[in-house]
């Protein structure tokens, strides 16, 4: 019972992010465009993120702690 | 502290607002609750969010029906015309093509039966996203009406009413077939107009076929060229029309501000007329009893001291008030204890507590005999219907109590009780409600366009109709659904209709309100105290 309230929470998520966004208004192609430029954008950020904040940190870390080493 | 509200409130018996003086207490006997909840910030960002990304398909499927990828259904100007000065090109019409058609089907819906507490509706379905309905065949029966301005419950197909204008139909037939100057004046337009006379408490009055007319007719007649008119933000487009067609200079004060609309007259009364510093002919100020987007009441007795203060004339609209406020139904002048000669035009339509149609004006003999001469609608518009009359007359004498039973009393009774029951609950179930606490008209926020839609589809499904409003007729981020409270309303069918807005209100993310009010047990309205928590 714990999975099915848990997919109906997910599914009434689901619509406030239609409702905000104004999907629920739109036509199949063009919700398939926003979704689709949605799902890319939060994908490159991901990846981004991914390469880049562990070296980000790291040299945070070198900056504020070991700037005698840089 | 990004997303503090203030709850605005005011009341005429707290005594540490630093917006009422003493003076202005003592012109009120009861206390005058209205709260306009300010926009949640989020929900504010949100909306305009949404509104973007409308806005952004919509410059797309423009584009698109510009370059022919896409079959363009809405009105074009011809081949022809091309080269001419667009005519489709302004934001209305591009709110129109992307926005308002998205979400059209809750509009225009065809009712087949009459609005009274219940409704039937024919079902209509769209195959090619609104651009055209087809009608399923079925007729929805039973919806509760919360969207019909019916606010004493008359529209009735069966009763005193009904039967008396059957009569004078069987007598009168339906048509006039001429104007109230030529051959239109009957015996039953005698009637009305000194029945309407006293019943508010005038000297003398005058009916007219249309209520929207009744506005924009006669207040040409009143004012012209010379003459100052002091009119409220929100006021109605009938009004803002007939104070245009006069051709009188306007100036408009902030909604229900008394301290606006005193610093406007000072300033007409110090300066003059704008080039010349003439005095102005006349002074005058248009309000309305209930306004109904808003769920306000006019500050009655503040506008009445300023008017006499400054010598200038009142035209009060009680299009929504008349029938819906004061003990007895005589509007929103004796909702305040005020003498009627106080106010120079009362204005009002049959349309909303009296179930028929047309208007009224009322004030001293010497204003309605001029109008009867150089109104424009009694020139040219034809007079009102006979059985329309007859309902007018039957539904009056019994708001009266002239037909010997208690029935108008107790619809009066039951309209202010529904109003404060429901507002209460909606409020207590943490909706944001505009609005005075005593007015039939409860506007409850939306704020985001898709749920405009989606709230108008989601009552439908569970058989409740509203309402629901958006730009032009509201501020573009504050749309929201109206409802309109009968005294036809059992307490059934609004608790049915409020577990109902509190499901699609929880589907939806409505209960936006920051205040949460504490659940009091029913005490009578003047000794209620609202203990307010903020969390």
């Amino acid at each position: 019972m714990d999975i099915k309230s848990m997919k109906n929470y997910l599914y009434w998520l689901y619509c406030q992010f239609e409702l905000i966004t104004c999907s629920y208004l739109m036509e199949p192609w063009e919700k398939l465009l926003f979704y689709s430029f949605n799902i890319t954008m939060l994908v490159m950020v991901l990846y981004i993120a991914y390469i880049f904040v562990p070296v980000h940190i790291t040299m945070a870390f070198q900056f504020f702690f070991f700037h005698e080493n840089l | 502290m990004l997303n503090c509200t203030k709850l605005v409130t005011v009341t005429g018996y707290i005594n540490n607002l630093p917006t009422l003086s003493g003076s202005t207490l003592r012109l009120y006997k009861r206390p005058f609750n209205e709260a306009f909840e300010e926009t949640p910030m989020l929900v504010a960002v949100l909306t305009y969010v949404g509104y973007g990304v409308l806005t952004l398909f919509g410059y797309l499927r423009d584009f698109m029906r510009q370059w022919k990828i896409e079959k363009c259904q809405n009105a074009t100007e011809r081949e022809e015309q091309k080269d001419f000065v667009p005519l489709y090109q302004d934001f209305e019409n591009f709110y129109n093509r992307n926005l308002y058609m998205r979400i059209r089907d809750s509009w225009n819906r065809p009712i087949c039966s009459v609005p009274g507490a219940k409704v039937d509706m024919m079902e209509r379905v769209s195959h090619d996203y609104n651009w055209t309905f087809t009608y399923t065949g079925r007729v929805i029966k039973d919806i509760i009406n919360m969207g019909s301005y019916n606010y004493l419950g008359f529209a009735q197909k069966a009763g005193t009413c009904q039967e008396a204008a059957a009569k004078v139909l069987s007598q009168y037939g339906a048509g006039v077939c001429s104007t109230r100057q030529e051959m239109g004046n009957l015996d039953k337009h005698e009637e009305l107009e000194k029945l309407v006379a006293r019943f508010l408490g005038v000297e003398s009055a005058m009916a007219y076929g249309m209520g929207f007319a009744t506005n924009s007719m006669n207040i040409p007649a009143l004012v012209g060229k010379g003459c100052l008119i002091l009119s409220d933000e929100l006021n109605h487009a009938s009004l803002v029309l007939g104070a245009r067609l006069s051709g009188a200079t306007i100036r408009i004060f902030k909604h229900n501000n008394m301290q606006s609309l005193e610093k406007l007259l000072k300033d007409a009364i110090v300066h003059g007329q704008p080039r010349t510093r003439r005095p102005w002919k006349k002074i005058l100020i248009l309000v309305e009893g209930i306004y109904s987007m808003e769920g306000s009441i006019v500050r009655l007795p503040e506008v009445i001291a300023l008017k006499k203060k400054y010598k200038s004339y009142l035209y009060l609209d009680e299009a929504h008030s008349i029938g819906a406020l004061g003990p007895s139904g005589r509007g929103v002048v004796e909702y305040f204890g005020l003498s009627p000669e106080d106010v120079d035009v009362m204005m009002g339509t049959f349309t909303k507590s009296f179930g028929a149609a047309g208007g009224y004006i009322g004030g001293k003999k010497e204003l309605i005999d001029y109008l009867r001469t150089y109104s424009h609608s009694a020139v040219y518009a034809t007079s009102l219907s006979p059985p329309v009359v007859e309902q007018i007359i039957t539904s009056m004498k019994c708001i009266m109590g002239e037909d010997g039973t208690n029935v108008g009393k107790a619809r009066v009774q039951q309209l202010a009780e529904n109003t404060r029951y429901f507002r209460r609950r909606l409020k207590e179930m943490g909706f944001i409600i505009y609005g005075n606490e005593d007015s039939p008209v409860v506007p409850l926020m939306l704020y985001m366009p898709a749920k405009i839609g989606a709230f108008g589809r989601e009552m439908l499904k569970r058989n409740i109709g509203v309402v629901v409003v958006g730009f032009p007729a509201t501020p573009i981020i504050e749309s929201r659904a109206r409802f309109c409270l009968s005294a036809a309303h059992t307490k059934e069918m609004l608790d049915t209709a409020l577990k109902e807005i509190n499901e699609v209100g929880d589907l939806l993310q409505l209960k936006y309100s920051r205040h949460r009010l504490v659940p009091l047990l029913d005490r009578p309205f003047d000794e209620t105290t609202y203990e307010e928590t903020e969390d």
